[in-house]
């Protein structure tokens, strides 16, 4: 690939106090590719996310978004740069101040591009993606269920069609149907509309339907990564414990019988 | 160990902490004159702070009035008490209890719940899904929240400086036995612009006060619902505390000069 990569991450770092939790991330996302990142619990997935959307700031390293340098931006050209982005949060984080279709079309609005009754007329349509009918556009976020909430989330950060999209766990607390729902939905974005996405997942059926590449990420660095079909000669101890969820392997969970 | 350690660590934290808290007053403020504004947001935040806090300033007040009176009553009585306890309900609650009663009776109210809210939005990260959304939260969030302080506290002391006056006549004329028109007269003659007006820039200063300290506690807020209760203990707390020290210096800036 010799194109500029959508985002290129070099010898990230980053640490909570003395808790070290990235220790120099590589990782390249090219333009219109579908990366998921897997890994254990806690191995800091989000943290690497939000270093990159600026939400954290990382000790040490560099991030370029389209070439461009962001660790260290000004506010300003900050805000520039992540309107190219769309998250999807682990725990969906909707505005529970507003209802569920103006939490769709948040970002619409915020950025101007359309009037409040058109907005509501968009959110009705990206809720159908991800599978919700138009009741459900004028509830509040407290009135939902987990899954039904994540679903919204997924439908907020795809609804200004942004350029880049972040998947946190996007199937998580979903039933297996609708979770292949979402997963054909990411595809969809990622293989149509020919937006670039980074996703996070547990669900190894889902990480293989709709990621080009993988990556794991263990102890604070990216330890392997490869296409999609490769992960199952990977012949590395650690994704091979991982893929197959077997507690034995060297992984060790801090788990005390 | 050296004894001085401990104190200079102390020292050190007030000096970040101070910092901290100017650097977002300052990127609070210069939020509040850049576009986008948000007018649903602040209308919304004006009924919150200043309609909804009505009752609680108005019962503040009228007792604040009333015993007032009561106690001047008792002072005074040997005096020519009709004029004097005017003089005295009027001056104290304009000048002072007005703002300062309300402003604090605000502050529990107020500070903790904008405090509560903000925090919530920081630990469920509805702050990080604002930046998302092409979305300053400092924009959106506290400088709405300031702007709607700095407005609705005057009018808030406003009224309770009215009803405060009523408090105080209510007492000295159907429990003293004042003559209700020479009260009223007394009130009147006493009553100067300048106190008046000094309470309300006071409370100017004390909704920015409030606001500010309810949005830099929650706003900071971290870890879950504790951290949002002392987010909530915290903003109560600064804003009373830091009402009560710009009270002197303000009164010192304007009763000291002549
Ligand atoms: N704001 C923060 N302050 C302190 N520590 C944090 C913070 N955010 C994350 N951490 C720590 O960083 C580590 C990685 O967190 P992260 O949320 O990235 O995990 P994750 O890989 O997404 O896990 P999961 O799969 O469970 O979501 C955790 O151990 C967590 O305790
Ligand atoms: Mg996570």
């Amino acid at each position: 690939m010799n194109q500029t990569p959508k985002i290129q991450l070099r010898g990230v770092a980053k640490a909570f106090g003395r808790k070290v939790v990235l220790d120099g991330v590589d990782l390249d996302v090219g333009v219109g590719e579908s990366v998921v990142i897997i890994g254990g619990s806690g191995t800091g997935k989000s943290v690497t996310l939000k270093c990159i959307l600026g939400l954290l700031s990382p000790d040490k390293g560099s991030v370029k978004v389209d070439g461009e340098e962001v660790v260290g931006m000004g506010s300003s050209s900050r805000e520039r740069v992540n309107r190219k982005f769309g998250m999807l949060f682990q725990g969906a984080a909707l505005f529970d101040s507003l209802p569920v279709w103006e939490n769709v079309s948040f970002g619409l609005l915020a950025e101007k591009r359309c009037n409040r009754s058109q907005a509501k007329d968009i959110a009705i349509e990206k809720l159908a993606m991800v599978g919700m009918d138009a009741a459900v556009a004028d509830l509040m976020p407290a009135e939902l269920s987990g899954g039904m909430q994540k679903r919204v989330g997924l439908a907020r950060a795809i609804a200004a069609d942004p350029e880049i999209i972040f998947f946190d766990e996007p199937t998580t607390g979903l039933d297996p149907i609708m979770a292949d729902v979402i997963n054909d939905l990411i595809v969809k974005v990622t293989r149509e509309v020919g937006a670039t996405a980074l996703s996070i997942t547990h669900d190894m059926a889902s990480a293989r339907k709709i990621a080009n590449r993988i990556a794991m990420l263990y102890q604070g660095k990216i330890i392997w990564q490869g296409p999609v079909a490769d992960i199952d000669k990977a012949d590395n101890p650690y994704v091979d414990q991982f893929i197959h969820g077997r507690a034995e392997g060297p992984i060790k969970m801090a788990v005390r019988a | 160990m050296n004894p001085l350690q401990p104190i200079g660590r102390v020292f050190l934290k007030f000096l970040a902490t101070a910092g901290r808290l100017l650097t977002f007053t300052g990127s609070g403020l210069s939020h509040t004159v850049r576009a986008p504004f948000y007018p649903r947001i602040i209308g919304r935040q004006m009924i919150d702070i200043g309609y909804y806090s009505l009752p609680v300033v108005g019962l503040t007040a009228v007792f604040a009035g009333m015993v007032l009176a009561l106690q001047s009553y008792t002072g005074f009585a040997r005096f020519s008490a009709e004029g004097a306890i005017a003089n005295v309900v009027v001056l104290s609650i304009t000048r002072e209890l007005g703002p300062v009663l309300a402003g604090l009776m605000v502050a529990g109210r107020i500070g903790a719940s904008l405090a509560a809210e903000i925090g919530t939005m920081r630990v469920t990260e509805q702050i990080d899904a604002l930046t998302t959304l092409s979305t300053n939260p400092m924009k959106y969030l506290v400088a709405p929240r300031l702007i709607a302080g700095v407005l609705m506290f005057p009018i808030l002391v406003l009224v309770a400086d009215v009803i405060g006056v009523f408090g105080g006549y209510l007492v000295a004329v159907y429990k003293l036995g004042f003559n209700a028109a020479n009260y009223l007269q007394n009130t009147w003659d006493f009553l100067t612009a300048e106190d008046v007006n000094s309470g309300l820039v006071k409370a100017a200063v004390f909704g920015f006060i409030v606001s500010l300290m309810g949005c830099y506690h929650g706003y900071n807020s971290k870890g879950g619902a504790q951290g949002v209760g002392t987010a909530t203990t915290n903003a109560v707390v600064s804003a009373s505390i830091l009402i009560l020290c710009f009270d002197y210096i303000l009164t010192e800036m304007f009763f000291t000069k002549h």
